[in-house]
């Protein structure tokens, strides 16, 4: 087939319609919600005290982490998606949340004594926040390696891995809201080891399932 | 000149998306003479040749028509997609090339098959369903339009789209796949 022939049949074809990607992440995100939601409920739910941890600059703390996180990743995950767009930019917004919470961590040391820090760290529900940030994530991520295949990215595995951040970020702040443990201790170690979980997990699936 | 390129192609691609196939027609005819310029500059050794290269981009470009934001220039997204097939491509290449050889061990005395002008292209239509490939080769290599095309097979027009867009998707997808 020669291109011109080639070129014959596209422009053929040029009334099939796809949904611009813009539009594609955000319903997206919106569907992620609605699932890490619906696990949420089904499984652990808010925490009871709910209400009075809500005037606890800790328990506050751990949604400015994880809102970050998702909010960063998602700006960096569309430009990845799409090619020859700039990526500079957002990239240098990922380290917003590692920031927030390397200045969380620090002002802890200072607040707390250090016969406490251990405990603080450890917690008590580190393997509940291990299993349950994956367990959550894991539809958002589905949904995020769907869109990342109507997408283009020129990088697939990176893009693959901020799919896996950003699932994180939408997981994690569903998971803060049943956590008793609300040092930034705990949130920097076993928060990050989940999300790096989801991130590594994203990256495979960039490998693997999004080609084009 | 690249001014130009950019506002005029970006102005054709607006409107292509718009549905105005003339506008369309003119967008992919220019984007492959810069993506040829780009893929011969690039393939210095053999191997790959420059013209798989712009089908392939041009394929992604249609497919992923929707990933362009209008308001972002146009020719980064094109480069972009072109960098990548060509990469793709390469990779490609690199893997039958080894395949080959271990063929020649064992066939020495099968005569060549495949010639060198041979579209990457083809070998993906062969493997599409029936009905898609007559239809994709009807309204390209043998240049019959939509209705044209509806009336030969005897079927509707609508039938003609569905069948083109899917073979089209199908050759896209399956074209980094042989």
């Amino acid at each position: 087939m020669r291109t011109e022939d080639l070129i014959k049949a596209l422009d053929a074809d040029v009334r099939s319609k796809a949904m611009p990607l813009g539009s594609a992440w955000r319903m997206a995100v919106a569907v992620a919600a609605v699932v890490a939601a619906a696990m949420f409920w089904l499984t652990i739910g808010p925490r009871p005290d709910l209400m009075v941890a809500m005037h606890t600059m800790r328990f506050l703390s751990k949604f400015v982490f994880t809102i970050a996180l998702g909010v960063s990743a998602f700006g960096l995950i569309r430009a990845l998606s799409s090619p020859g767009a700039p990526t500079a930019r957002a990239t240098a917004w990922m380290a917003l949340a590692p920031a927030l919470v390397g200045v969380a961590v620090i002002l802890e040391l200072f607040a707390v004594p250090r016969a406490e820090w251990g405990t603080r760290l450890v917690g008590s529900n580190m393997m509940i926040c291990m299993a349950f940030i994956p367990l959550i994530g894991l539809g958002p991520l589905a949904v995020f390696l769907w869109v990342l295949r109507h997408g283009a990215p020129t990088r697939p595995v990176l893009a693959g891995a901020v799919a896996g951040l950003l699932a994180g970020g939408i997981s994690a702040t569903f998971y803060a809201a049943h956590c008793f443990d609300d040092s930034p201790l705990f949130v920097a170690t076993w928060y990050t080891l989940a999300v790096v979980i989801l991130t590594g997990l994203g990256a495979l699936g960039g490998r693997f399932f999004v080609r084009w | 000149m690249t001014g130009n390129n950019e506002a005029e192609l970006s102005r054709l691609l607006k409107a292509a998306i718009a549905g105005d196939e003339r506008a369309y027609a003119d967008f992919l005819t220019r984007t492959a003479a810069l993506v040829r310029g780009f893929a011969r500059r690039k393939i210095v050794q053999g191997g790959v040749d420059p013209e798989d290269v712009v089908q392939e981009t041009l394929l992604a470009i249609h497919v992923k028509r929707h990933t362009w934001r209008q308001d972002a220039p146009v020719l980064p997204w094109i480069y972009a997609i072109a960098r990548f097939k060509l990469i793709d491509a390469f990779r490609r290449r690199g893997r039958r090339i080894e395949v080959e050889i271990d063929e020649i061990a064992e066939t020495f005395a099968e005569p060549e098959t495949e010639t060198v002008s041979e579209r990457d292209i083809n070998r993906v239509l062969e493997s599409l369903p029936p009905a898609q490939r007559s239809v994709v080769s009807s309204v390209s290599v043998e240049g019959r339009s939509i209705g044209e095309t509806a009336a030969k097979f005897g079927i509707t027009e609508t039938a003609v789209r569905v069948s083109l867009h899917r073979g089209l998707a199908a050759i896209a997808k399956r074209f980094g796949r042989e």
